[in-house]
């Protein structure tokens, strides 16, 4: 200890021996018996008293903060990594959803895309058909009209022939060996 | 000017509680730093807050927590943790009455070998009666180490059960003397200064920056010795205990 042995406390050193009663005059003052019994006597009076006071009260206090910490450090953490988990899980079901849904997608496309495709195959088939339809029933149009022409031609020709000949000779040609005749030209 | 450096160590009674025997019961300066140590202590163990973000004051009482405790489970393990506050009280009595005894004027509680030898037959009583109710007969294989040959097992265990029943004399008197000797020197050094400036005037006031210096020095040290001590009583208390809890080891 560093302290001063000046002022009012020097001539108390010298008068203590008197004053305090038993302290021995220039004896060292740990080993003065005298005051031993004092401070056993305080030393347990304090001594328990701090053992009390630290194992009922401070200890319990600073150890339940400390436990409190050590349990809002851990729930924390517990709590995070669920929310963790909750928005990994999250996400994998959004990834899971939207493949699902882009692979919809893709089939209601394919499957649009095929109905699409197989209307219109049946459209032109039916047009196609429709369109073969009428240029059969063209062709036999056709084909009747030009048979009909042609007989028409037969007369036309047999006629004219019966006409020429009858200019020719004046004889009114027998008409079943005139139409012989303009059948055997129209075969040539 | 005449040094006196023993005069810091005089127990002053300060008025007297009682007679037993012949004794006279004072309540002293020892007395007073005793009950200056157990009300710091509560206040800071006591008056810091629960907060879950500790501020200064609970953060000194947290680490002083998980310093002792740290301490007793290294030393002798989480068993040892049922001596926490037997350990924690001591550690932190020697500890903040030597660090208040550094303060000058203060009177330091350690100073006194009846107040260490006190303490350190409670910490040995401590160990004989809590090793022998937990192990019985167990409790002295303490004395005989491991892998000794036979024939220098008789001269082995004499040495141990001599350095066991030693134990509290080193315990006490380490603690004692460092507190003494400290103090001392520190009286010694300091009083230099005065006595070079009031024996030889300006000069030595200048000399006396050397004398000062050292006392500058010497009063860090005993800051740190403050500490250490109370540490060191603490931790060859929980080797001690360490016996108790585990013998033969």
């Amino acid at each position: 200890m560093a302290e001063s042995h000046g002022g009012a406390k020097a001539p108390a050193t010298d008068a203590h021996s008197e004053a305090d009663g038993g302290h021995h005059a220039g004896a060292f003052p740990p080993f003065e018996s005298s005051t031993f019994a004092s401070q056993l006597v305080s030393l347990a009076i304090f001594f328990v008293l701090l053992y009390v006071i630290v194992s009922k009260l401070a200890l319990p206090k600073v150890g339940g903060a400390i436990e409190a910490r050590q349990n809002k450090i851990e729930g924390d953490l517990a709590e995070a990594q669920k929310l963790k988990d909750q928005s990994e899980a999250a996400l994998k079901a959004y990834e899971g959803e939207l493949a699902s849904a882009r692979s919809r997608a893709q089939a209601i496309g394919n499957e649009s895309r095929d109905k699409a495709n197989a209307q219109a195959e049946a459209e032109r088939k039916s047009l196609e058909e429709q369109l073969a339809a009428k240029l059969a029933e063209a062709e036999k149009t056709i084909a009747s009209t030009r048979a009909t022409a042609m007989s028409n031609v037969r007369g036309i020709a047999a006629d004219a022939a019966g006409t020429i000949v009858q200019q020719l000779t004046g004889v009114v040609p027998d008409t079943a060996s005139v139409n012989a005749a303009v059948d055997a030209s129209l075969k040539g | 000017m005449k040094i006196d450096p023993i005069h810091q160590f005089n127990i002053e009674p300060l008025f007297t509680l009682g007679h037993i025997g012949n004794h006279t019961i004072a309540f002293t300066n020892s007395s007073l730093y005793m009950l200056v140590a157990v009300a710091i202590i509560s206040i800071l163990m006591l008056a810091s807050g629960t907060q879950l973000v500790p501020g200064r004051l609970q953060s000194v009482a947290e680490i002083s927590y998980e310093f002792v405790a740290s301490t007793i489970r290294s030393t002798a393990g989480s068993e040892g943790m049922k001596f926490f506050p037997l350990v924690f009280s001591i550690f932190m009595f020697l500890c903040v009455s030597n660090l208040v005894g550094v303060i000058p004027y203060t009177f330091t509680i350690a100073s006194h070998l009846i107040v260490t030898v006190a303490l350190a037959l409670l910490v040995f009583f401590t160990v004989l009666i809590y090793g022998v109710a937990k192990n019985g007969l167990k409790f002295f294989k303490i004395f005989i180490p491991h892998g000794v040959p036979g024939y220098i097992l008789p001269l082995v265990m004499f040495i141990e059960i001599l350095s066991f029943f030693l134990r509290p004399v080193s315990h006490s008197v380490r603690l004692f003397a460092n507190m003494l000797a400290g103090h001392i020197a520190l009286k010694v050094f300091a009083g230099f200064v005065a006595m070079l400036g009031f024996s030889l005037g300006a000069i030595g006031w200048v000399g006396g920056v050397l004398p000062l210096a050292l006392t500058i020095s010497l009063y860090a040290l005993e800051i740190l010795v403050a500490f250490l001590q109370a540490y060191v009583f603490a931790i060859l208390t929980c080797i001690y205990l360490n016996d108790a809890i585990h013998p033969g080891h």
